[in-house]
């Protein structure tokens, strides 16, 4: 074994060729990695330009058409480019076949596609950007968008189509790896939670997406042959295409929190030394979010005309939700409780998760509830609680991944005391930034306007000075990682002595994953057993 | 490297990916993710389904007068015809099954035949109503009190049938690779999944036509 340096998935070919035309999960991440960083820095800069714009009270930056058309890229791009794709592709590519001993997925050429197809949509979708942007903020509501807006919204929407089918394949692709590609011993309540919030991801993924695209294609055909569907003025119903449009984008919502959750799971674990507490509530609190996330999408529509009768009925499920929510939280909260903790940088994303997560969460209640939604419905307060949920919240538990995988990707540890420090600035920044748009929204600031009162300066000036520090938290990691790919210290297989079935192998791992099959012998996290114990790595050889 | 464990079939062993330990778990993955694909051609035809029901049910008068514009005799013929290829297709399956070549590659001809005149069938349906004016648009024509709602059901009529030609195209693009595959001996009893798998896609786009026909076709003939 020594002498020549050990083969592994990032030497064992070099060149453009051998990175575009893979078919190896782990590489396949990595191009994920890279494309959705670029895409997140690109949602970023609209959002900086958004604060720019909010730090007056008068619309001195911009015109508002140009406004409408920032906070519509920023909101496709965030939202179609990194946040749904995020974790899963990332993450859920690298690990799900080595948290379950496969040696890939179960369709490698398919996941490749996946990422071309991802590309080609992000392609369109800048494109739109450079020809002169979109306006009809990231939701496309019919009239406007199928009818009056005079901008791209053509190429955006077939766009967001394409993407759509890398999401669904991806989904599928992880249905049939976890259900058919396990090693032996590891059965389905043995798998890492993860793994779990994947397979309640995937599910969303094949049976919404499918929706938002036929949806979008008509608003592309009714644009481009004057189909009627969506156009009052010719019997059509436009509140028809928000309820096809909520229906995928409210579970849309869950595809960005239950892998953010997933991650959280083993990160609690991973640094309290503990069993995650109730392993099969969180379990199946993953799946019941999924399918009561199906049911929710009215809440979205509590001023569009909905009858009582309904809006009282999506009310009542919206708050189901919070139930199999509360159930992770307990148990994470559980599970710290007498634990060994220590505070590496994974894990303070990981705590700053629960806390804004929570805060999101029960803004989200605020919101079901009928009549305090009418007074704050297209205000701030709406601002302020998804932003808790997807940056807040899935943002937070991407970074705190990375952070956690790091080694296993490279092979080499980041800083840990400069992460650490990161970890704090992302977390100060981000409650400056949106702490202030709860009481905005309250107050009732409108959404999406680009002047606002002069009274609502202050708040608007806190939100702004926040947004510029969660930037530096954010351009940190940037620097420092890539700086670590070089510098960083060599990681070995396990440096945070895991568990999980992913650390059993050398970092960064060989092509094949494992060398021998793995059998699994104990449900995951027995943080109180060695890794000896719950691993068996016998003599049949992985063969390839 | 390692050649203790090889399966004993050698052809099953040529066709297995290498992330698979046998041949047994590639076929029942292919067979689960085909089922999965499915399940999301099920949604997206679902959205089309679920619109075509809201505007059904707001303008039913509407939607029976344009109902009755289009030819049922030619929409009935082509059920005919998609349901018989469904029987070629699964004669095809068969034939692979039981590893007789000719019969497969034969029957998979004759799948692609049958398709083909679905397709020629539509085209010529398609041509009528453009001529007839019935193409969503400035050029819209519907006499009677229903115009504008009658728009909105050749709308779901061109929409709903366009995706299912689309599929059709495809699926006979894939019924041509395979009956290539076929003829070169790829197949074989221990080895078909592809043959079965698009057996399962073709079935499956019969099957939205099966609803398609009377929902689009055979509105009108109630009154």
């Amino acid at each position: 074994m020594n002498g020549a340096p050990r083969e592994h998935y990032l030497n064992v070919d070099y060149g453009i060729r051998s990175w575009l035309f893979t078919t190896d999960h782990k590489r396949i991440a990595w191009l994920y990695l890279l494309s959705l960083t670029l895409f997140f820095f690109i949602g970023g800069f609209f959002a900086t330009l958004i604060r720019i714009e909010l730090l007056t009270p008068q619309g001195d930056l911009v015109q508002s058409e140009t406004y409408n058309k920032f906070f519509t890229m920023h909101g496709v791009t965030m939202i179609f480019f990194f946040l749904i794709p995020s974790i899963p592709a990332v993450l859920g590519n690298f690990l799900i076949p080595m948290m379950i001993g496969a040696r890939d997925m179960a369709f490698p050429r398919l996941n490749l596609a996946s990422w071309y197809l991802f590309m080609f949509g992000g392609i369109f979708t800048l494109a739109a950007a450079a020809a002169g942007g979109v306006d009809t903020g990231w939701t496309f509501y019919t009239p406007y968008s199928s009818i009056y807006s005079n901008t791209h919204v053509v190429l955006t929407v077939v766009g967001v189509f394409i993407t759509g089918f890398s999401s669904i394949l991806t989904g599928l692709n992880f249905i049939v790896t976890i259900h058919k590609m396990r090693a032996p011993g590891l059965t389905w309540f043995r798998l890492p939670l993860f793994v779990w919030s994947h397979y309640a991801t995937s599910i969303i993924f094949i049976l919404g997406t499918p929706v938002i695209a036929i949806t979008l294609l008509l608003v592309g055909l009714e644009r481009v042959f004057h189909l009627g569907i969506f156009d009052p003025a010719r019997g059509g119903d436009p509140v028809l295409f928000q309820h096809l449009f909520w229906f995928y984008s409210h579970p849309a919502v869950y595809i960005m929190i239950l892998p953010a959750m997933g991650v959280v799971s083993e990160l609690i674990a991973a640094f309290s030394r503990k069993r995650i507490f109730g392993y099969t509530f969180v379990a199946f609190a993953s799946l019941a979010i999924a399918v009561i996330g199906f049911l929710v999408w009215g809440h979205h529509m509590f001023v569009a005309g909905e009858s009582v009768h309904s809006a009282m009925i999506f009310s009542f499920l919206s708050f189901l939700v919070a139930i199999p929510s509360a159930v992770k939280v307990f148990n994470w909260t559980a599970t710290l409780h007498k634990g060994s903790i220590s505070y590496d940088a994974p894990m303070l994303y990981a705590l700053g998760f629960i806390g804004l997560f929570t805060i999101g969460g029960l803004t989200g209640l605020f919101l079901a509830t009928l009549g305090f939604d009418i007074h704050v419905h297209d205000t701030y307060f709406v601002v302020a609680h998804f932003h808790y949920i997807m940056v807040g919240g899935s943002v937070m538990a991407y970074l705190g991944g990375i952070h956690f995988w790091w080694p296993k990707m490279t092979g080499r540890t980041y800083p840990e005391p400069v992460a650490r420090i990161a970890a704090l600035i992302v977390f100060l920044g981000f409650n400056l930034t949106f702490f202030p748009q709860f009481v905005l929204g309250y107050v009732g600031m409108p959404r999406r306007y680009h002047a606002y009162p002069p009274e609502f300066q202050v708040l608007n000036v806190f939100s702004s000075a926040g947004a510029s520090i969660l930037a530096v938290g954010y351009v940190l990691p940037l620097i420092y990682l890539v700086w670590s790919l070089r510098y960083g210290r060599v990681a070995g297989a396990n440096p945070w002595d895991a568990r999980g079935l992913e650390w059993q192998t050398p970092s960064p791992p060989p092509t094949h994953n494992f060398d021998t099959v793995p059998r699994v012998t104990e449900a995951a996290y027995a943080y109180d057993k060695e890794p000896e114990e719950v691993y068996e790595f016998g003599s049949s050889p992985s063969r390839v | 490297m390692n050649s203790a464990a090889a399966p004993a079939a050698s052809d099953a062993l040529a066709a297995r990916a290498h992330q698979f330990e046998d041949a047994e778990q590639q076929h029942h993955a292919s067979w689960l993710g085909m089922w999965v694909f499915l399940a999301t051609e099920v949604m997206f035809f679902g959205g089309m389904f679920t619109c075509y029901a809201f505007y059904r049910a707001g303008y039913p008068g509407a939607f029976a007068a344009a109902s009755n514009q289009l030819d049922v005799l030619l929409g009935a013929i082509n059920t005919a015809v998609l349901i018989g290829s469904s029987l070629t297709m699964a004669l095809a399956v068969y034939s692979a099954e039981t590893g007789s070549r000719r019969a497969t590659v034969n029957f998979l001809l004759l799948t692609i035949l049958l398709g083909a005149i679905f397709l020629g069938i539509k085209s010529y349906e398609y041509h009528e109503k453009f001529v007839e004016h019935f193409v969503p648009g400035a050029a819209f024509r519907f006499e009677g009190p229903f115009a504008r709602p009658a728009e909105i059901f050749f709308s779901f009529y061109f929409a709903m049938t366009g995706m299912h030609a689309l599929h059709m195209v495809i699926g006979i693009g894939l019924l041509a690779v395979i009956a290539i595959k076929a003829r070169r001996g790829r197949f074989s009893p221990a080895y078909y999944t592809p043959v079965e798998l698009t057996g399962l896609y073709w079935h499956f786009v019969d099957l939205v036509w099966i609803f398609l026909f009377p929902l689009l076709y055979l509105v009108g003939r109630h009154l």
